[in-house]
Protein backbone atom coordinates (compact mmCIF):
# COMPACT_ATOMS: atom_id res chain seq x y z
CA UNK A 1 0.00 0.00 0.00
CA UNK A 2 1.00 3.38 -0.38
CA UNK A 3 -0.53 7.22 0.03
CA UNK A 4 -1.89 8.55 -3.10
CA UNK A 5 -1.49 12.32 -4.28
CA UNK A 6 -3.58 14.53 -5.57
CA UNK A 7 -2.20 16.81 -7.61
CA UNK A 8 -3.81 20.47 -8.79
CA UNK A 9 -3.37 21.05 -12.82
CA UNK A 10 -0.99 23.27 -12.46
CA UNK A 11 1.82 21.28 -11.13
CA UNK A 12 1.29 18.27 -13.18
CA UNK A 13 3.82 19.50 -15.07
CA UNK A 14 6.70 17.74 -12.27
CA UNK A 15 4.35 14.57 -12.88
CA UNK A 16 4.23 14.49 -16.72
CA UNK A 17 0.58 15.39 -16.82
CA UNK A 18 -0.65 12.40 -13.82
CA UNK A 19 -3.21 13.70 -11.67
CA UNK A 20 -2.79 11.14 -9.35
CA UNK A 21 0.88 10.07 -8.20
CA UNK A 22 2.03 7.40 -5.20
CA UNK A 23 4.44 7.93 -2.62
CA UNK A 24 5.37 6.68 0.67
CA UNK A 25 6.87 8.60 4.20
CA UNK A 26 5.82 7.88 7.58
CA UNK A 27 5.49 12.23 7.36
CA UNK A 28 4.28 14.72 5.29
CA UNK A 29 8.23 15.90 4.74
CA UNK A 30 8.92 11.95 4.25
CA UNK A 31 6.04 11.65 1.44
CA UNK A 32 7.65 15.07 -0.23
CA UNK A 33 11.15 13.83 -0.55
CA UNK A 34 10.20 10.52 -1.50
CA UNK A 35 7.54 12.33 -4.44
CA UNK A 36 10.70 14.84 -5.63
CA UNK A 37 12.85 11.55 -5.92
CA UNK A 38 10.51 10.91 -8.88
CA UNK A 39 9.25 14.15 -9.72
CA UNK A 40 12.30 16.32 -9.59
CA UNK A 41 11.70 20.36 -8.86
CA UNK A 42 7.89 19.58 -7.25
CA UNK A 43 8.91 19.80 -3.37
CA UNK A 44 11.01 23.09 -3.84
CA UNK A 45 7.01 24.57 -5.45
CA UNK A 46 5.72 23.87 -1.88
CA UNK A 47 8.15 23.98 0.53
CA UNK A 48 9.88 27.24 0.95
CA UNK A 49 13.90 27.65 1.76
CA UNK A 50 13.14 28.13 4.99
CA UNK A 51 11.29 24.75 5.08
CA UNK A 52 8.17 25.63 5.26
CA UNK A 53 4.96 24.77 3.87
CA UNK A 54 4.60 27.72 1.26
CA UNK A 55 2.10 30.29 2.73
CA UNK A 56 -0.40 30.16 -0.71
CA UNK A 57 0.13 26.20 -0.71
CA UNK A 58 -2.66 24.11 1.04
CA UNK A 59 -1.69 20.40 1.90
CA UNK A 60 -4.89 17.81 3.15
CA UNK A 61 -4.84 14.26 4.61
CA UNK A 62 -7.90 12.66 4.10
CA UNK A 63 -9.43 16.52 3.59
CA UNK A 64 -8.17 17.66 6.75
CA UNK A 65 -5.38 20.78 6.54
CA UNK A 66 -2.05 19.55 7.57
CA UNK A 67 -1.37 23.03 8.75
CA UNK A 68 -3.24 21.64 12.06
CA UNK A 69 -2.12 18.23 12.26
CA UNK A 70 1.83 19.36 12.43
CA UNK A 71 2.53 21.06 9.05
CA UNK A 72 5.41 19.10 7.24
CA UNK A 73 5.58 17.03 10.49
CA UNK A 74 2.08 15.63 9.85
CA UNK A 75 1.86 12.12 10.87
CA UNK A 76 0.40 9.72 7.49
CA UNK A 77 -0.41 5.70 6.95
CA UNK A 78 -0.93 3.39 4.08
CA UNK A 79 -3.89 4.27 2.41
CA UNK A 80 -3.99 8.16 3.69
CA UNK A 81 -5.24 10.54 0.37
CA UNK A 82 -3.23 13.55 0.30
CA UNK A 83 -4.60 16.63 -1.66
CA UNK A 84 -1.97 19.72 -2.96
CA UNK A 85 -4.45 22.55 -3.90
CA UNK A 86 -3.46 26.23 -4.66
CA UNK A 87 -5.06 28.78 -1.95
CA UNK A 88 -8.15 30.05 -2.96
CA UNK A 89 -11.07 31.53 -0.68
CA UNK A 90 -14.44 31.26 -1.44
CA UNK A 91 -16.32 33.48 -3.97
CA UNK A 92 -13.28 33.83 -6.22
CA UNK A 93 -14.06 36.68 -7.94
CA UNK A 94 -15.12 38.87 -5.24
CA UNK A 95 -11.85 38.29 -3.52
CA UNK A 96 -9.16 38.47 -6.38
CA UNK A 97 -11.10 41.88 -7.63
CA UNK A 98 -11.21 43.11 -4.04
CA UNK A 99 -8.06 42.34 -3.33
CA UNK A 100 -6.46 43.90 -6.55
CA UNK A 101 -8.55 47.28 -6.53
CA UNK A 102 -7.37 47.29 -2.41
CA UNK A 103 -3.86 47.49 -3.59
CA UNK A 104 -4.53 49.80 -6.55
CA UNK A 105 -6.57 53.15 -4.81
CA UNK A 106 -8.21 54.65 -1.71
CA UNK A 107 -9.92 50.71 -0.60
CA UNK A 108 -6.82 50.08 0.37
CA UNK A 109 -7.99 50.57 3.52
CA UNK A 110 -10.01 48.51 6.11
CA UNK A 111 -6.55 46.60 7.33
CA UNK A 112 -5.33 49.87 8.69
CA UNK A 113 -8.65 52.42 9.91
CA UNK A 114 -6.72 55.36 10.18
CA UNK A 115 -4.52 55.33 6.80
CA UNK A 116 -8.51 54.61 5.32
CA UNK A 117 -10.08 57.71 7.11
CA UNK A 118 -6.93 59.56 5.76
CA UNK A 119 -7.20 58.31 2.42
CA UNK A 120 -10.98 58.32 1.70
CA UNK A 121 -10.54 62.33 3.12
CA UNK A 122 -8.27 62.90 0.65
CA UNK A 123 -9.50 61.45 -2.10
CA UNK A 124 -12.99 63.37 -1.54
CA UNK A 125 -11.33 66.44 -1.82
CA UNK A 126 -9.95 65.13 -5.24
CA UNK A 127 -13.01 64.60 -6.34
CA UNK A 128 -15.04 67.91 -5.18
CA UNK A 129 -12.32 70.22 -7.02
CA UNK A 130 -11.60 67.81 -9.85
CA UNK A 131 -15.87 68.83 -10.83
CA UNK B 1 -37.88 39.76 20.81
CA UNK B 2 -40.25 39.81 17.64
CA UNK B 3 -40.89 43.65 17.25
CA UNK B 4 -38.63 45.83 15.46
CA UNK B 5 -38.30 49.58 14.37
CA UNK B 6 -36.94 48.74 11.46
CA UNK B 7 -35.19 45.83 8.93
CA UNK B 8 -31.72 46.98 10.12
CA UNK B 9 -32.39 46.04 13.80
CA UNK B 10 -34.18 43.19 12.77
CA UNK B 11 -30.50 41.59 11.61
CA UNK B 12 -29.14 38.69 13.79
CA UNK B 13 -30.82 37.17 16.93
CA UNK B 14 -31.20 34.06 14.02
CA UNK B 15 -32.83 30.71 16.05
CA UNK B 16 -30.62 27.87 17.09
CA UNK B 17 -32.43 24.69 15.84
CA UNK B 18 -31.11 21.26 17.04
CA UNK B 19 -31.04 18.16 14.76
CA UNK B 20 -32.19 15.28 16.69
CA UNK B 21 -32.81 13.18 13.86
CA UNK B 22 -29.13 13.57 12.03
CA UNK B 23 -27.60 14.15 15.37
CA UNK B 24 -25.46 10.45 15.33
CA UNK B 25 -26.41 8.25 17.94
CA UNK B 26 -24.29 6.92 21.30
CA UNK B 27 -23.97 3.75 23.02
CA UNK B 28 -26.31 3.50 25.79
CA UNK B 29 -24.94 5.51 29.19
CA UNK B 30 -22.73 7.62 26.51
CA UNK B 31 -22.69 11.11 26.51
CA UNK B 32 -24.45 12.45 24.45
CA UNK B 33 -23.36 13.98 21.13
CA UNK B 34 -26.22 16.39 19.47
CA UNK B 35 -25.78 19.09 16.85
CA UNK B 36 -27.32 22.55 16.43
CA UNK B 37 -28.49 24.73 13.18
CA UNK B 38 -27.83 28.38 13.58
CA UNK B 39 -30.20 29.85 10.58
CA UNK B 40 -28.51 32.40 9.26
CA UNK B 41 -31.26 32.49 6.18
CA UNK B 42 -33.76 33.90 8.58
CA UNK B 43 -31.78 37.00 8.51
CA UNK B 44 -33.32 40.27 6.52
CA UNK B 45 -32.32 39.22 3.31
CA UNK B 46 -31.82 35.52 3.83
CA UNK B 47 -28.05 35.34 4.38
CA UNK B 48 -25.27 35.31 7.02
CA UNK B 49 -23.75 38.19 4.83
CA UNK B 50 -26.15 40.50 6.65
CA UNK B 51 -24.50 40.92 9.65
CA UNK B 52 -20.96 41.95 8.13
CA UNK B 53 -22.50 44.69 6.18
CA UNK B 54 -24.22 46.00 7.98
CA UNK B 55 -21.75 46.53 11.01
CA UNK B 56 -19.11 47.00 7.58
CA UNK B 57 -21.27 50.06 6.61
CA UNK B 58 -21.91 51.03 10.29
CA UNK B 59 -17.95 51.30 10.79
CA UNK B 60 -17.35 53.47 7.86
CA UNK B 61 -20.00 55.78 8.98
CA UNK B 62 -18.50 56.33 12.10
CA UNK B 63 -14.62 56.74 10.26
CA UNK B 64 -16.19 59.18 8.03
CA UNK B 65 -15.83 57.51 5.04
CA UNK B 66 -19.04 57.25 4.14
CA UNK B 67 -22.01 59.98 4.05
CA UNK B 68 -25.28 60.09 2.57
CA UNK B 69 -25.36 59.84 -0.80
CA UNK B 70 -22.01 58.09 -1.26
CA UNK B 71 -21.68 55.24 -3.68
CA UNK B 72 -20.40 52.05 -2.52
CA UNK B 73 -17.97 50.06 -5.06
CA UNK B 74 -18.15 45.91 -4.46
CA UNK B 75 -16.77 43.73 -6.89
CA UNK B 76 -19.59 40.43 -5.93
CA UNK B 77 -22.12 38.40 -7.43
CA UNK B 78 -23.17 37.00 -4.04
CA UNK B 79 -24.92 37.23 -0.76
CA UNK B 80 -22.68 39.86 -0.07
CA UNK B 81 -23.75 42.09 -2.59
CA UNK B 82 -27.67 41.42 -1.88
CA UNK B 83 -26.67 42.36 1.61
CA UNK B 84 -24.94 45.83 0.74
CA UNK B 85 -27.38 46.73 -1.42
CA UNK B 86 -30.21 46.29 1.23
CA UNK B 87 -28.16 48.18 3.73
CA UNK B 88 -27.25 50.63 1.34
CA UNK B 89 -30.81 51.39 0.25
CA UNK B 90 -31.90 51.88 4.06
CA UNK B 91 -29.25 53.75 4.79
CA UNK B 92 -29.18 56.32 1.32
CA UNK B 93 -26.13 54.97 -0.46
CA UNK B 94 -25.94 53.74 -3.76
CA UNK B 95 -24.05 50.30 -4.61
CA UNK B 96 -22.06 49.29 -7.35
CA UNK B 97 -21.46 45.82 -7.81
CA UNK B 98 -18.94 44.89 -10.50
CA UNK B 99 -19.27 40.90 -12.11
CA UNK B 100 -18.64 38.92 -14.45
CA UNK B 101 -21.68 38.81 -16.99
CA UNK B 102 -22.64 35.01 -16.72
CA UNK B 103 -23.39 35.21 -13.11
CA UNK B 104 -26.72 33.67 -12.99
CA UNK B 105 -29.96 35.45 -14.27
CA UNK B 106 -31.39 35.48 -10.08
CA UNK B 107 -28.07 37.18 -8.73
CA UNK B 108 -28.75 40.14 -10.77
CA UNK B 109 -32.65 39.90 -10.66
CA UNK B 110 -32.41 39.85 -6.93
CA UNK B 111 -29.41 42.56 -6.80
CA UNK B 112 -31.48 44.97 -8.92
CA UNK B 113 -34.98 44.37 -7.13
CA UNK B 114 -32.68 45.71 -4.01
CA UNK B 115 -31.83 48.75 -6.08
CA UNK B 116 -27.96 48.02 -6.64
CA UNK B 117 -26.92 49.36 -9.76
CA UNK B 118 -24.50 46.73 -12.16
CA UNK B 119 -21.10 46.72 -13.98
CA UNK B 120 -20.53 43.51 -16.12
CA UNK B 121 -17.62 43.10 -16.85
CA UNK B 122 -16.59 40.63 -20.37
CA UNK B 123 -17.35 36.82 -19.88
CA UNK B 124 -14.62 35.77 -22.42
CA UNK B 125 -12.11 37.53 -20.32
CA UNK B 126 -12.77 35.14 -17.37
CA UNK B 127 -11.85 36.39 -13.26
CA UNK B 128 -9.02 38.19 -14.54
CA UNK B 129 -11.41 40.22 -17.31
CA UNK B 130 -13.19 40.91 -14.11
CA UNK B 131 -10.93 41.92 -11.91
CA UNK B 132 -9.20 44.17 -14.28
CA UNK B 133 -12.64 45.70 -15.21
CA UNK B 134 -12.88 46.44 -11.23
CA UNK B 135 -9.37 47.74 -10.82
CA UNK B 136 -10.25 50.66 -13.97
CA UNK B 137 -13.70 51.32 -12.68
CA UNK B 138 -12.15 51.93 -8.74
CA UNK B 139 -9.64 54.19 -10.79
CA UNK B 140 -12.49 56.30 -12.78
CA UNK B 141 -13.60 56.92 -9.16
CA UNK B 142 -11.39 56.89 -6.45
CA UNK B 143 -14.35 58.78 -4.69
CA UNK B 144 -16.15 55.50 -4.36
CA UNK B 145 -15.71 53.64 -1.43
CA UNK B 146 -15.25 50.21 -1.11
CA UNK B 147 -15.63 48.44 1.64
CA UNK B 148 -13.27 44.80 1.31
CA UNK B 149 -14.72 42.30 3.39
CA UNK B 150 -11.64 40.37 3.04
CA UNK B 151 -9.37 42.71 5.09
CA UNK B 152 -12.54 44.92 7.07
CA UNK B 153 -12.24 44.28 10.66
CA UNK B 154 -15.94 45.28 11.08
CA UNK B 155 -16.76 41.84 9.36
CA UNK B 156 -15.05 39.72 11.83
CA UNK B 157 -16.96 42.70 14.60
CA UNK B 158 -19.83 41.64 13.52
CA UNK B 159 -19.72 37.73 14.61
CA UNK B 160 -17.79 38.79 17.96
CA UNK B 161 -20.08 41.01 19.40
CA UNK B 162 -23.65 39.43 17.52
CA UNK B 163 -23.74 35.57 16.03
CA UNK B 164 -20.78 34.75 19.01
CA UNK B 165 -22.80 35.54 21.83
CA UNK B 166 -26.32 34.40 21.12
CA UNK B 167 -24.27 31.57 20.40
CA UNK B 168 -23.13 30.82 24.24
CA UNK B 169 -26.66 32.52 25.42
CA UNK B 170 -28.23 29.53 23.71
CA UNK B 171 -25.81 26.48 23.98
CA UNK B 172 -23.52 27.48 27.06
CA UNK B 173 -22.87 23.80 26.60
CA UNK B 174 -21.32 24.19 23.49
CA UNK B 175 -17.74 22.66 22.69
CA UNK B 176 -17.77 22.66 19.10
CA UNK B 177 -18.54 25.90 16.73
CA UNK B 178 -18.11 24.64 12.80
CA UNK B 179 -18.58 27.22 9.96
CA UNK B 180 -17.88 27.99 6.37
CA UNK B 181 -14.19 29.29 5.07
CA UNK B 182 -14.59 32.79 2.78
CA UNK B 183 -13.30 35.93 4.17
CA UNK B 184 -12.67 33.77 6.98
CA UNK B 185 -14.73 36.89 9.41
CA UNK B 186 -17.71 34.11 10.93
CA UNK B 187 -14.83 31.86 11.81
CA UNK B 188 -12.46 34.82 13.06
CA UNK B 189 -15.10 36.53 14.57
CA UNK B 190 -17.56 33.85 16.28
CA UNK B 191 -14.22 31.51 17.25
CA UNK B 192 -12.28 34.55 19.25
CA UNK B 193 -15.17 35.27 20.99
CA UNK B 194 -16.04 31.80 22.12
CA UNK B 195 -12.31 30.99 22.37
CA UNK B 196 -12.13 33.94 25.58
CA UNK B 197 -15.47 32.38 26.95
CA UNK B 198 -15.57 28.59 26.60
CA UNK B 199 -12.76 26.89 27.93
CA UNK B 200 -11.67 23.68 24.89
CA UNK B 201 -13.91 25.17 22.26
CA UNK B 202 -13.24 23.68 18.87
CA UNK B 203 -13.07 26.09 16.01
CA UNK B 204 -13.94 24.15 12.54
CA UNK B 205 -13.32 25.43 9.26
CA UNK B 206 -15.03 24.17 6.21
CA UNK B 207 -13.85 25.50 2.87
CA UNK B 208 -15.37 24.03 -0.48
CA UNK B 209 -12.99 22.36 -2.24
CA UNK B 210 -13.88 22.99 -6.26
CA UNK B 211 -14.01 21.54 -9.47
CA UNK B 212 -10.80 21.61 -11.20
CA UNK B 213 -12.27 23.97 -13.22
CA UNK B 214 -11.71 26.59 -10.79
CA UNK B 215 -8.13 26.00 -9.80
CA UNK B 216 -6.87 25.31 -13.21
CA UNK B 217 -5.13 28.79 -13.47
CA UNK B 218 -4.69 29.39 -10.18
CA UNK B 219 -0.97 30.09 -9.89
CA UNK B 220 0.51 29.11 -6.60
CA UNK B 221 2.71 32.10 -6.65
CA UNK B 222 -0.03 34.30 -6.65
CA UNK B 223 -2.10 32.57 -4.19
CA UNK B 224 -4.57 34.90 -1.92
CA UNK B 225 -5.20 34.50 1.93
CA UNK B 226 -7.89 37.25 2.83
CA UNK B 227 -6.32 39.60 5.67
CA UNK B 228 -8.59 38.51 8.25
CA UNK B 229 -7.25 34.94 8.62
CA UNK B 230 -5.23 34.25 11.25
CA UNK B 231 -4.81 30.49 11.62
CA UNK B 232 -4.69 30.71 15.11
CA UNK B 233 -7.82 31.04 16.23
CA UNK B 234 -8.80 27.77 14.30
CA UNK B 235 -8.91 24.39 15.98
CA UNK B 236 -9.02 22.29 12.32
CA UNK B 237 -9.44 22.69 8.79
CA UNK B 238 -11.82 20.59 6.34
CA UNK B 239 -11.87 21.19 2.50
CA UNK B 240 -14.98 19.75 1.25
CA UNK B 241 -15.60 18.43 -1.96
CA UNK B 242 -18.80 18.87 -4.27
CA UNK B 243 -19.94 16.01 -4.12
CA UNK B 244 -20.11 15.56 -0.28
CA UNK B 245 -21.16 19.22 0.24
CA UNK B 246 -24.23 18.03 -2.32
CA UNK B 247 -25.38 14.82 -0.72
CA UNK B 248 -25.00 17.10 3.19
CA UNK B 249 -27.30 19.77 1.16
CA UNK B 250 -30.06 17.21 0.46
CA UNK B 251 -29.83 15.18 3.79
CA UNK B 252 -30.26 18.30 5.20
CA UNK B 253 -33.88 18.88 3.73
CA UNK B 254 -34.49 15.53 3.51
CA UNK B 255 -33.94 14.68 7.20
CA UNK B 256 -35.03 17.73 9.31
CA UNK B 257 -36.54 19.79 6.31
CA UNK B 258 -33.80 22.90 6.28
CA UNK B 259 -33.67 23.92 2.91
CA UNK B 260 -30.26 25.16 2.62
CA UNK B 261 -27.68 26.16 0.00
CA UNK B 262 -24.56 24.06 -0.93
CA UNK B 263 -21.97 25.92 1.30
CA UNK B 264 -24.33 24.48 4.67
CA UNK B 265 -23.84 20.99 3.23
CA UNK B 266 -20.10 21.41 3.07
CA UNK B 267 -20.48 22.77 6.68
CA UNK B 268 -22.53 20.39 8.01
CA UNK B 269 -19.71 17.73 6.39
CA UNK B 270 -17.27 18.93 9.24
CA UNK B 271 -19.61 19.15 11.47
CA UNK B 272 -20.99 15.17 11.52
CA UNK B 273 -16.74 14.49 11.44
CA UNK B 274 -16.23 15.72 14.40
CA UNK B 275 -19.82 14.70 15.93
CA UNK B 276 -19.07 11.05 14.86
CA UNK B 277 -15.30 11.70 16.76
CA UNK B 278 -16.47 12.15 19.54
CA UNK B 279 -19.18 9.44 19.60
CA UNK B 280 -15.78 7.26 18.72
CA UNK B 281 -14.08 8.66 21.99
CA UNK B 282 -17.13 8.55 24.24
CA UNK B 283 -16.70 12.61 24.54
CA UNK B 284 -19.90 15.06 25.28
CA UNK B 285 -20.29 17.25 22.21
CA UNK B 286 -22.52 20.10 21.42
CA UNK B 287 -21.75 20.98 17.81
CA UNK B 288 -22.94 24.17 16.46
CA UNK B 289 -23.02 24.63 12.67
CA UNK B 290 -23.99 27.90 10.70
CA UNK B 291 -26.75 27.80 7.98
CA UNK B 292 -25.60 30.30 5.66
CA UNK B 293 -28.39 30.81 3.50
CA UNK B 294 -31.42 28.96 1.79
CA UNK B 295 -31.31 26.95 -1.22
CA UNK B 296 -34.00 29.24 -3.21
CA UNK B 297 -30.75 31.03 -5.18
CA UNK B 298 -29.57 27.71 -6.05
CA UNK B 299 -32.57 25.71 -7.95
CA UNK B 300 -31.26 26.32 -11.37
CA UNK B 301 -28.32 24.64 -10.65
CA UNK B 302 -30.53 21.69 -10.51
CA UNK B 303 -28.13 20.35 -8.43
CA UNK B 304 -31.09 19.19 -5.82
CA UNK B 305 -32.56 16.41 -7.82
CA UNK B 306 -31.06 13.79 -10.16
CA UNK B 307 -28.36 11.85 -9.29
CA UNK B 308 -25.29 12.72 -6.82
CA UNK B 309 -23.07 12.60 -10.27
CA UNK B 310 -25.20 14.68 -11.93
CA UNK B 311 -24.93 17.36 -9.19
CA UNK B 312 -21.59 16.77 -8.97
CA UNK B 313 -21.49 17.41 -12.74
CA UNK B 314 -24.05 20.83 -12.60
CA UNK B 315 -22.09 22.40 -9.62
CA UNK B 316 -18.15 21.69 -11.48
CA UNK B 317 -16.57 24.83 -12.53
CA UNK B 318 -18.96 26.64 -10.50
CA UNK B 319 -18.00 28.20 -7.28
CA UNK B 320 -21.02 27.01 -4.91
CA UNK B 321 -20.27 28.34 -1.90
Amino acid sequence: MAIEVRIPTILRSYTGGAKVVEGTGDTLSDLLADLDSRHGGLRGRLVTETGTLHRFVNVYVNDEDVRFLGALDAKLSDGDSVTILPAVAGGAFGFAAAAAISQHSAAVAAISQHAVAAVARDDRRGAVAAR
Amino acid sequence: MARYDSLLDACGGTPLVGLPRLSPTVPDGAPPVRLWAKLEDRNPTGSIKDRAALFMVRAAEEAGRLRTGDTILEPTSGNTGISLAMVAKLRGYRLVCVMPENVSTERVQLLRMYGAEIIFSPAAGGSNQAVATAKQIAAEHPDWVMLYQYGNEANARAHYETTGPELLHDLPTITHFVAGLGTTGTLMGTGRYLREKVDGIQVVAAEPRYGEVVYGLRNIDEGYVPELYDASVLSRRFSVGTRDAVLRTRQLVDVEGIFAGFSTGAILHAALAVAHEAVRDGRRADVAFVVCDGGWKYLSTGAYGGTLADAEEALDGQLWA
